[in-house]
């Protein structure tokens, strides 16, 4: 049974609609990350969820109970905040224990449920302390602390780690998906704009962009089969270069000739006999660029910027025209300083995305 | 001439000497005394810096001492002595034993201690009810400014509008005072003379200085209370707390150093309270506060070494609360 289910759930404020359309379910033991950019939606979602924001339009079930008029604390949710929100005058036992105080737990509850949290999360050393006389990581884990002792159904995450610095973040994320591991019956919603921590963490997620779900899946078929344009080019860094093309040939292989390649190249895109002679995008992950001495490629272009990594080479091509987007390949070890130098680029046709109007061929 | 016009001859003046002072003070120092030039010009321009701070301190510094350190030391002295004939003899603590065996002097201390307690407590509560509800409201801008209002009039303008408001005409004329009305109104037998009711009018007179600096406590208090960050609130409600339990087990103790500040500032305008207690009763009826015992003494019965005493007391009283006012006010700008 869905844990969490929201059907056709949307949010205005005011005249503006920020969101509409939201159909979803969350099994038990899910963890469903929110990806998107900036102002997309997601913290209004989350937020909705926590009972903080109202619904404006459809409904959301927890447990098979409709909560749109449920107050926070009866929907069986907790949630971390991006800026900890901890209670600035009390200690991370009280910190810790105000929830169940409310609850009116009894005191050998409270401190069974606190030393257990602590121990969980490495806390027992500083209960007794003020969120002030902590670092940045340990204020994290008492929110987190404070969530667990709580033992909700949905564990609500709104960007818990962008206050971190970037090595403790990879630390935090580590613990956060041990912790995930440990409880492996609570379901988790969790809010990033980063598509590494959505990546790494997610047993599924959802792509949030323009008010609406993008996409829902899990993490490799998202990046295997992104649904339109904006996922392919969301997910994956950098970014799917896109490049315009017109379908020359169809069948259970699409062929396409490119407005700034040379010959045909073949994708394992399927297409119907209507779509010859189509305007599509074609895409291709800087990782599956290939360079080519053939006749029939992708793209050609000068190499303008080039950067050793390493593992990898990324190689930055002129622009062709005005406003397109700017190529880049991104070559496995070692490659000569090539600035300058004329080069043809293609990819194997299992790599070769097809999108007409925005959306994948894939999905019609 | 005009007294408008002549008060801003005044202003410019005044303000033209200090600009005046300043500059060429500094262009002294500078030019004439450590020129920044010559064998010793590094060394000149250290000691240049160095004086410089008490230069520019000098006025103030002048101001404070003639009207502040000068009267307090003086007072002193004066609260050690008393007159006879046309001179003064040295008489030690003589004053301050008189004073204290003046059954007027112990009321007006126990009145002073009654207003302490009552005043700010019921002004920071009252200011921090007001924050918080006006907070909330659509129309809480114009409300907070009808609230802040009383701040703008004097203590004894508001001493007199709160007069009418204890007013009291004989029965059967119209009652101009509201208190009256509404006594009346309720089923009240007599108008009452409020002021009169030893005891009880002492609430009556710390009615108007609550009147007056609840506005002082919402302003500074809801400048705080917005200071909460959102959502320690929200992680609250979320937690479980009502509304009532979020205001009290999160909110204020968040702002409890404001409120503190608050709390003292008021209190030490409490302990000097004078104006009120001067327009409205004068002390009689039970009402007398140590300023105006001061006042009486010193002005009235023109003897200045028991007036002199009283002022030292007061001071007394309030320096502590002011330092510490002070020391938590400091500890809130960090
Ligand atoms: N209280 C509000 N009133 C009006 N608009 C809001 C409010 N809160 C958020 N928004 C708008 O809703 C959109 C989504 O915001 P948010 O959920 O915070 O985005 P995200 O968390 O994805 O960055 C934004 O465009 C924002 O401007
Ligand atoms: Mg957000």
């Amino acid at each position: 049974m869905a844990n969490l289910k929201l059907k056709d759930v949307e949010k205005s404020y005011g005249e503006v609609r920020v969101l509409s359309d939201i159909n979803l379910e969350i099994e038990q033991g899910e963890l469903v990350v929110f990806v998107g950019p900036s102002g997309c939606g997601k913290s209004t979602l989350l937020r909705m969820i926590a009972g903080l924001e109202k619904i404006s339009g459809g409904t959301l079930e927890i447990d098979g109970r409709v909560v749109n008029d449920v107050p926070p604390a009866q929907r069986g949710i907790a949630m971390v905040f991006q800026s900890y929100a901890l209670y600035p005058h009390m200690t991370v036992r009280d910190n810790m224990s105000f929830a169940l105080k409310i609850a009116k737990k009894s005191k050998d509850e409270i401190e069974a449920a606190v030393a257990k949290a602590a121990r969980i999360l490495q806390l027992e050393p500083y209960l007794d302390r003020l969120p002030k006389a902590l670092s940045g990581g340990q204020r994290q884990r008492v929110a987190i602390g404070r969530s667990i002792v709580r033992d909700p159904k949905v564990y609500l995450f709104d960007e818990p780690l962008s206050n971190l610095d970037a090595a403790l973040r990879v630390a935090t994320r580590i613990e956060i998906a041990q912790l995930k591991e440990a409880m492996p019956n609570s379901t988790m919603v969790y809010v990033t704009h980063d598509q590494v921590e959505a990546m790494t963490l997610a047993s599924r997620i959802v792509v949030l962009a323009g008010g609406g779900i993008s996409q829902v899946g899990a993490p490799l078929e998202l990046y295997r089969k992104p649904e339109n344009e904006f996922v392919a080019r969301f997910i994956g860094s950098p970014a799917m270069n896109l490049m315009p093309g017109e379908i020359t040939g169809t069948g259970a292989q699409t062929r396409v000739r490119l407005k700034h390649g040379g010959g045909e190249i073949l994708s394992d895109y399927p297409s119907t006999e209507d779509d010859l002679g189509r305007e599509v995008n074609v895409g291709i992950r800087p990782e599956d660029m290939q360079i080519t001495e053939g006749e029939d490629y992708a793209f050609a272009g000068e190499v303008e910027i080039r950067e050793s990594l390493g593992e990898v080479t990324l190689l930055y091509f002129r622009e062709h025209e005005e406003g397109a987007d700017q190529i880049i390949a991104k070559l496995p070890g070692i490659h000569p300083d090539n600035r300058g130098q004329h080069l043809r680029l293609t990819g194997a046709p299992d790599a070769v995305h097809i999108f007409a109007n925005g959306r994948s061929l894939l999905y019609r | 001439m005009n007294p408008a016009l002549q008060g801003v001859i005044i202003v410019v003046l005044a303000v033209a000497v200090c600009v005046g002072y300043f500059w060429s003070s500094n262009q002294i120092l500078d030019r004439v005394i450590f020129p920044a030039k010559g064998e010793k010009a590094g060394q000149n321009i250290n000691r240049a810096n160095m004086v410089r701070p008490w230069l520019f301190l000098f006025p103030a510094l002048l101001v404070l001492g003639v009207y502040l350190a000068y009267p307090v030391v003086e007072t002193l002295r004066l609260s050690l002595t008393q007159r006879v004939g046309s001179g003064y003899e040295f008489v030690g603590f003589d004053n301050y034993v008189q004073m204290w065996n003046e059954p007027k002097f112990r009321e007006a201390l126990l009145n002073n201690m009654l207003w302490l307690v009552v005043v700010p407590a019921a002004s920071t509560a009252f200011g921090l009810l007001a924050a918080q509800l006006t907070d909330r409201i659509g129309w809480g801008a114009v409300a907070k400014s009808l609230i802040f209002m009383p701040m703008a009039i004097s203590f004894v303008g508001a001493a007199v509008i709160w007069k009418l408001v204890y007013d009291a005409r004989p029965l059967g004329q119209d009652q101009i005072g509201i208190l009256n009305a509404i006594y009346l109104g309720l089923g009240g037998d007599a108008p009452q003379t409020w002021l009169t009711i030893p005891f009880w009018n002492n609430f009556f007179l710390m009615a108007v200085l609550v009147w007056i600096q609840t506005g002082f406590a919402m302003v500074i208090l809801s400048a705080a209370l917005r200071g909460i960050p959102e959502e320690t609130v929200e992680a609250a409600i979320v937690d479980g707390a009502g509304p009532l339990r979020v205001f009290f087990q999160i909110k204020v103790p968040q702002i409890m150093g404001t409120i503190l500040v608050v709390w003292t500032t008021i209190t030490v305008i409490v302990l000097k309270i004078f104006d009120i207690v001067y327009a409205m009763t004068n002390g009689q009826f039970e009402t007398q506060v140590l300023a105006n015992y001061m006042y009486d003494k010193l002005f009235r019965a023109n003897d200045w070494g028991v007036g002199s005493a009283g002022a030292m007391v007061i001071m007394l009283l309030v320096t502590p609360i002011l330092v510490w006012n002070v020391y938590n006010a400091r500890k809130e700008m960090r």
